[in-house]
């Protein structure tokens, strides 16, 4: 796995799984049809993203695509970083 | 399709009918269950607490009803001129209180202006906000922005990191529980019952302030969407201020509506999507009804969904444990 995928699912894993024993999401998987993730989980994932990966996130960047899935994740940090997003 | 369409008249009420139910239903709930003697209403100068006065003078007699205005500092002086007005019109007794001292002790303000200076920093004396909704609509992810307003009349927004935008409803929601705890003073003396006084459309989708306006002994028009609100306000012969009244939060000091706070629509389409997400009207019908398209009409579908299940905890009883 990815070090991005990796890293996200440990946060999901701490932060809203809470140990509980939810079953951690696919990669593919959308946070917010399994209701991983609410508007409130988001917006605590974009200021992790912005923390850990040092970018901002714009406003037009706020949408399922680039953050309800790991796959969709690592595919919009890989972007950033290589700035073509 | 379902055979009758959907739109504004699908909100159709007796009005007669129901002022009735509710007058003949508080003083059930008031002798059987909550055994007090009267009511209080704590009120905003809106339609909905306005009306929730109204019914509840219908069901008492204006000599149970007490009535209470509680401004502060952000509070826009229309909002308590209107409440002294329905207070007047329904003859009740009714007391105003400034609440804005309380809240200056309980660092409410300071706690808000604290978070709102971390993302602008020059916000200071002069300097008018609110919080609005963004993203949802157009197929994003809700999101807030803070809007500032300097003194010469100049607006910014900027989006809000999620602990200052966090910090900011926490610090607000005082004015709500502050008035709660007001509202439970008067009840306590007089022993009577608190109304509460959401509608439908704010009942269903959280929008209210645990152990504050949320927190309530009845709750008379909790089951009636705000156009029902409205036509009952008309109905009741309120003051035309009161039923043309625009709604908003009152809560920030820039005008504030409550869809540019919360809800994905204007309360008229709000309306309409809640009845028909009730009914199992489906997308596509409720795309017809609000001239929009049905990926449009499936995302206020699932914003309504996501609210109910983001919100349910706030009007739930606490969890127990099993013993």
């Amino acid at each position: 796995m990815s070090t991005i995928k990796a890293d996200v699912r440990r946060y999901i894993e701490e932060n809203f799984l809470l140990g509980a024993g939810a079953v951690s999401p696919g990669d593919d998987d959308s946070f917010l049809e399994h209701q991983v993730l609410d508007s409130t989980g988001f917006l605590e994932l974009v200021a992790h993203l912005e923390e850990t990966y040092g970018f901002k996130i714009g406003d037009d960047e706020m949408v399922p695509e680039n953050l309800d899935s790991l796959n969709a994740i690592e595919a919009f940090v890989q972007r950033k970083q290589q700035g073509v997003a | 399709m379902s055979a009758v369409p959907l739109g504004p008249e699908s909100l159709a009420l007796d009005c007669e009918a129901e002022l009735q139910r509710i007058a003949q239903w508080i003083p059930q709930v008031l002798t059987q269950k909550l055994r007090r003697r009267g009511l209080v209403v704590a009120i905003s100068g809106g339609i909905d607490s306005s009306v929730c006065a109204a019914l509840s003078v219908r069901a008492l007699g204006a000599k149970k009803v007490f009535g209470l205005l509680l401004p502060e500092r952000d509070s826009s002086g229309f909002s308590t001129e209107r409440g002294r007005q329905l207070a007047e019109h329904l003859g009740i007794e009714y007391q105003v209180h400034d609440i804005a001292p309380a809240l200056e002790a309980l660092g409410c303000y300071q706690q808000r202006d604290e978070a709102i200076r971390r993302v602008v920093p020059a916000y200071g004396e002069g300097w008018k906000n609110k919080i609005v909704i963004a993203g949802g609509v157009e197929g994003g992810i809700n999101f807030f922005k803070l809007v500032v307003q300097s003194p010469d009349g100049e607006q910014q927004s900027v989006r809000l990191p999620l602990r200052e935008y966090l910090q900011i409803v926490a610090a607000t929601n005082f004015k709500q529980r502050v008035r709660k705890t007001m509202d439970y003073y008067h009840a306590d003396r007089l022993n009577y019952a608190v109304v509460g006084t959401p509608n439908r459309l704010e009942y269903d989708q959280g929008f209210f302030v645990k152990n504050g306006d949320g927190s309530a002994d009845l709750k008379p028009i909790a089951h009636l969407y705000k156009t029902q609100v409205y036509a009952m306000a008309r109905h009741l012969g309120l003051p035309d201020a009161i039923c043309n009244a625009v709604p908003t939060t009152d809560t920030y000091t820039l005008p504030q509506g409550q869809d540019e706070f919360y809800f994905a629509l204007p309360y008229a389409q709000m309306d309409i999507a809640l009845w028909a997400l009730e009914h199992g009207r489906s997308a596509e019908e409720l795309a017809v009804a609000l001239k929009m398209t049905p990926a449009q009409a499936q995302r206020v579908y699932d914003d309504i969904r996501a609210k109910r299940r983001a919100t349910e905890y706030l009007a739930a009883a606490p969890e127990l444990l099993p013993g």
